[in-house]
């Protein structure tokens, strides 16, 4: 089989932002590396990886990024993946949605004999997990979101069967190959990266595709992302219920919720 | 290309509480654009859900009957919602951001080759230009954004906005066929296991939350009993699912859910950054923790220094007693 993994590389998730004049935002993490793997796109690695390893082929990851974002990718592959494929292209800087989906479409495209693309459930920059869909759009194939369980996958048959994860419970679906699959938290538990996979993820030499080598001009983007702001401060101040006995303190603190109009 | 269009997400016959918001939303907008609010119901034996949208605002109604929409399948619901919109060209189209909604705007985006939007917490309109306001980088930062041209696909996060009450207003449902074939639909819907029952997170009002404090699975038993008697939901940090003592539907937080409620309680939770980002919206917080100096409480509107063991069934038993239960 063959599979692609996309994942992007995200401010960590104790990152700190600054936002200057004119809107443009800048992070740092004091207590570590400002920029890492997007969290649940660990999940789409390990997926990737885990099904290479049951069915054979390769594993593919894939990133639309700055040249910055090879670090990602490195993750990947001392985590298992086979092959890595920086996206990288002055003209796609500020894509959207959609324009992110055309670029990495492409890029699937190119990489060729896919069966399974996987994703993350949303990259925790944007939070807006869409990416799935329009890039299933793109490609024609069926998207699957949601994933908490591929059940059963045979690639002779082109057929799989998967547990999606809803408000409401978990629906089962079966589709046809190939497929652009989204997962969530629940599907497994990633790896950390072996000794010998960072070693060899450290010589690796990850190739980049530019605009040209996916034939596009741009991303095609639609959506002005521009004005970025701080968050007005959370006014409240913490009263601390204080009293000589907790049923005291609970008297207190449930005559302040009623008076909140929260109850 | 004008008006504001809604798709109403609906189960088993009942509107979805987000898609009511959605639509009192969409009508607001539609108000300052000075075009027609359309809501579109899509289903199967769905003729009372698409007529109760009249109901809730909608000065139209398109509805599609069709036993190949009973299951939720962005397949079949994608390419029915672009070919309306491509056929009758919308300025907006607006969905609550549930998981069907945000794959059905997903599709539709892609299709129409349109901006697209998640997640909205406020709109505005400057000119003829839809403004959203939505939260970036795990709501640490706000942005601004809007589509440059052409129409417009947007959703809204859920308790954004207060949901539309019905009103007796009726009106005639146009009827439309559906535009996919069960043979052509490349899936199928073959179980579903209902985890229904349990009130959902992001929809309620108060959520009572266990974080590594509660000791073990047993702990959750006084948190989730003061959730019952605020007929709240129970939530969890991901310290607890990580360990086995709860599942992981119950976490909130950046690789959790992302809650709004009007209250959140936060028993033996130290207010990592990760959970913040799922909560930090909540109207009143409280905190209770032993230790005086866990971030959460530099969040917190109300906070209890102590053992949540001996605060928790004193609140519950408080609550009881004023609430006659
Ligand atoms: C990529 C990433 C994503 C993450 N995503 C999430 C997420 O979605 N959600 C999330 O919650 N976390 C998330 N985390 C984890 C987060 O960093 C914290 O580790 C986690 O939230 C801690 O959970 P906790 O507050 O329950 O545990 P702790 O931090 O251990 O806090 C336990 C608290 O309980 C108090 N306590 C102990 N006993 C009692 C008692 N008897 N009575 C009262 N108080 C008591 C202690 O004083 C302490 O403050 C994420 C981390 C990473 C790196
Ligand atoms: N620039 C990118 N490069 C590679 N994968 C991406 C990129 N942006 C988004 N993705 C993938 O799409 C998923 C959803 O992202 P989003 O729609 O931005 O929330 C992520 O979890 C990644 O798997």
């Amino acid at each position: 089989m063959k599979v692609v993994v996309c994942t992007k590389q995200t401010p960590s998730t104790t990152a700190v932002f600054t936002v200057r004049a004119g809107g443009s935002v800048s992070w740092d993490d004091p207590g570590g590396k400002p920029n890492v793997v997007n969290p649940w796109d660990e999940y789409a690695i390990e997926e990737a990886i885990r099904l290479t390893e049951k069915q054979g082929g390769t594993a593919v990851a894939l990133t639309l990024g700055t040249e910055a974002s090879q670090e990602a990718l490195k993750t990947a592959l001392a985590m298992g993946c086979h092959e890595a494929i920086l996206v990288s292209d002055g003209a796609f800087e500020g894509a959207d949605s959609l324009g992110t989906a055309r670029v990495l479409a492409a890029a699937i495209r190119k990489v060729g004999g896919v069966d399974v693309a996987f994703f993350g459930k949303q990259a925790i920059d944007g939070d807006t997990g869409q990416t799935t869909v329009q890039v299933a759009r793109q490609l024609g194939w069926t998207p699957l979101t949601f994933v908490s369980a591929i059940q059963a996958i045979d690639p002779a048959a082109g057929t799989i069967t998967v547990a999606r994860l809803l408000e409401e419970g978990k629906q089962i679906v079966t589709a046809r190959l190939p497929v652009v699959i989204s997962v969530v938290k629940e599907i497994n538990e990633p790896r950390y990266p072996s000794f010998m996979g960072i070693r060899k993820a450290n010589r690796a030499v990850i190739p980049t595709w530019t605009a040209a080598d996916l034939g596009l001009n741009s991303s095609g983007s639609k959506v002005d992302w521009s004005n970025v702001f701080a968050l007005p401060a959370r006014e409240s101040k913490v009263e601390m219920i204080e009293a000589d006995s907790v049923e005291e303190q609970a008297r207190i603190l449930v005559d302040r919720l009623f008076e909140e109009k929260v109850i | 290309m004008s008006g504001v269009w809604v798709w109403m997400e609906q189960r088993q016959g009942a509107i979805s509480t987000i898609s009511r918001e959605a639509i009192s939303a969409g009508r607001n907008l539609a108000a300052s654009l000075g075009s027609p609010l359309t809501a579109l119901v899509f289903g199967h034996n769905v003729g009372d859900v698409a007529a109760a949208a009249f109901g809730l605002g909608a000065d139209a109604v398109i509805g599609c009957d069709d036993e190949t929409l009973a299951d939720f399948r962005v397949e079949a619901y994608g390419p029915l919602m672009a070919q309306l919109a491509g056929q009758r060209q919308p300025q907006v189209i607006l969905a609550g951001a549930s998981t069907r909604g945000r794959d059905l705007m997903a599709w539709a985006a892609a299709d129409l080759d349109a901006g697209l939007v998640s997640d909205g917490i406020g709109l505005g309109v400057e000119g003829q230009t839809v403004m959203v306001t939505r939260p970036v980088y795990a709501g640490k930062l706000l942005a601004k954004v809007y589509v440059k041209d052409g129409p417009q696909c947007l959703s809204v996060r859920g308790r954004a906005f207060p949901a539309a009450e019905p009103t007796g207003a009726t009106g005639n449902v146009e009827w439309v066929t559906a535009v996919v074939a069960e043979s052509d639909l490349p899936t199928k819907v073959i179980g579903f296991e209902s985890s229904e029952g349990t009130v959902s997170l992001t929809d309620a009002k108060i959520i009572v939350s266990g974080g590594r404090g509660v000791g073990g699975p047993e702990g959750f038993g006084p948190v989730a009993e003061l959730a019952n008697v605020l007929g709240g939901a129970l939530g969890a940090s991901r310290a607890t699912v990580d360990a086995g003592w709860i599942p992981y539907e119950h976490q909130v937080g950046q690789t959790g859910k992302t809650v709004s409620p009007d209250l959140y309680i936060a028993c033996g939770i130290s207010g990592a950054i990760q959970h913040q980002a799922g909560m930090r919206t909540s109207k009143v917080i409280v905190a209770i923790n032993k230790d005086v100096d866990a971030p959460i409480f530099k969040l917190a509107n109300y906070g209890i220094v102590g053992d949540l063991f001996k605060v928790v069934p004193a609140l519950t038993a408080e609550f009881r007693r004023r609430l006659g239960k």
